[in-house]
């Protein structure tokens, strides 16, 4: 048996069929959900930044940091395009990602993509934005203007949410549909030690990311946006 | 004017910087997820390349149906040092499908 070498995401036959079927269908629901709720993100002055988003999370994600002696991480990038772009985009950037990189440079087994995106497209931004969202609006209510650096500590602490979080979708994967070698618990702990770490790495990606457009555009970060419209005038 | 201007092609020279130069500085370890799959297995280096002695996940895993791909493990045919070429083939084809489903989406608003 040869050792596939590179791979950053879930291979094909990690869960059994059944569970890979049941995740492919949550991932397409999901999918069909964002589409069509990304109609109120998306106008002609975000769609740039929508697709350089994606790229842009494709191209980090190529960058695997240190983690561990032997273990490395990379971003997910979940938190990151749903706090520029708004989370029904960032879902399908992150998904689109996931789609190139499984079928153009076989990173990521084409069974299971459902289980990838629901982990990371799907997991890791209602996580990463859930908690944005959260603490931004404690944020305001502390000071009506946020500073960009409290945008970062923000995004940072969004983005290591978001990671463990995805991280623990893929023990319930293992939990319905693993080959089982490990305890549950063991990989669980293991999943999760691990991904705290790389949150860390997520969220200095993300915060740096997110205060550097917050300072040259403030105006097209989602976030920021979202929140000024919900304020009546 | 020139301030829009100057954001996107930072934007863009960033993208392209990272998936053709920086790249090729990435760490080559499996990434948590990956060694969490490998767990209770060692890889020993055989006459016919890299196997798994123990017992673990990856042991279930199956080649990649694409394996055979020309831009499988972001490698121009496989060839060594080519990274930094596939990745940036990897954003632009990113930004084609994302940019033009994004733009189909943004259309299709009534």
């Amino acid at each position: 048996m040869t050792v596939q070498t590179l791979a950053m995401h879930m291979s094909d036959g990690i869960v059994n069929a059944p569970t890979s079927l049941v995740f492919g269908a949550i991932a397409v629901a999901a999918i069909g959900l964002c589409a069509a709720k990304a109609r109120d993100e998306l106008d002609e002055r975000t769609v740039p930044l929508a697709g350089l988003v994606a790229a842009f999370v494709f191209a980090v994600q190529m960058v695997n940091f240190p983690i561990l002696p032997g273990v490395s991480g990379h971003l997910l990038g979940g938190a990151l395009a749903a706090i520029l772009v708004g989370p029904y985009t960032g879902a399908l950037c992150i998904a689109i990602v996931l789609v190139v990189q499984s079928l153009l440079f076989a990173d990521g087994g084409v069974t299971a993509l459902g289980t990838n995106i629901t982990n990371m497209a799907v997991i890791g931004v209602a996580a990463g934005y859930g908690t944005a969202v959260a603490l931004y609006s404690i944020a305001r209510r502390r000071s009506n203007e946020v500073p960009v650096s409290g945008l970062g500590v923000i995004a940072f602490v969004a983005a290591l949410v978001g990671t463990i979080c995805a991280a623990m979708g893929f023990v319930v994967e293992y939990a319905f549909g693993g080959a089982v070698v490990t305890s549950l618990g063991s990989v669980a702990g293991y999943m999760f030690g691990t991904h705290a770490l790389i949150g860390i790495g997520e969220g200095l990606i993300t915060a740096v990311t997110v205060m550097a457009v917050a300072r040259s555009r403030p105006d097209l970060v989602y976030l920021l946006r979202s929140a000024r419209e919900e304020v009546p005038a | 004017m020139k301030r829009t201007w100057s954001f996107w092609v930072a934007f863009a020279a960033a993208t392209l910087l990272i998936a053709g130069v920086v790249s090729y500085f990435a760490s080559s370890s499996p990434d948590g997820l990956d060694s969490a799959t490998l767990r209770g297995c060692e890889v020993v280096e055989t006459a016919d390349g890299e196997e798994l002695d123990g017992h673990c996940m990856a042991q279930h895993a199956s080649e990649h149906t694409l394996s055979a791909s020309p831009l499988a493990d972001y490698a121009i045919g496989g060839r060594d040092g080519t990274g930094g070429i596939a990745g940036l083939i990897g954003v632009l084809v990113t930004v084609a499908v994302a940019g033009s489903a994004f733009w189909l989406i943004a259309r299709s608003k009534r």
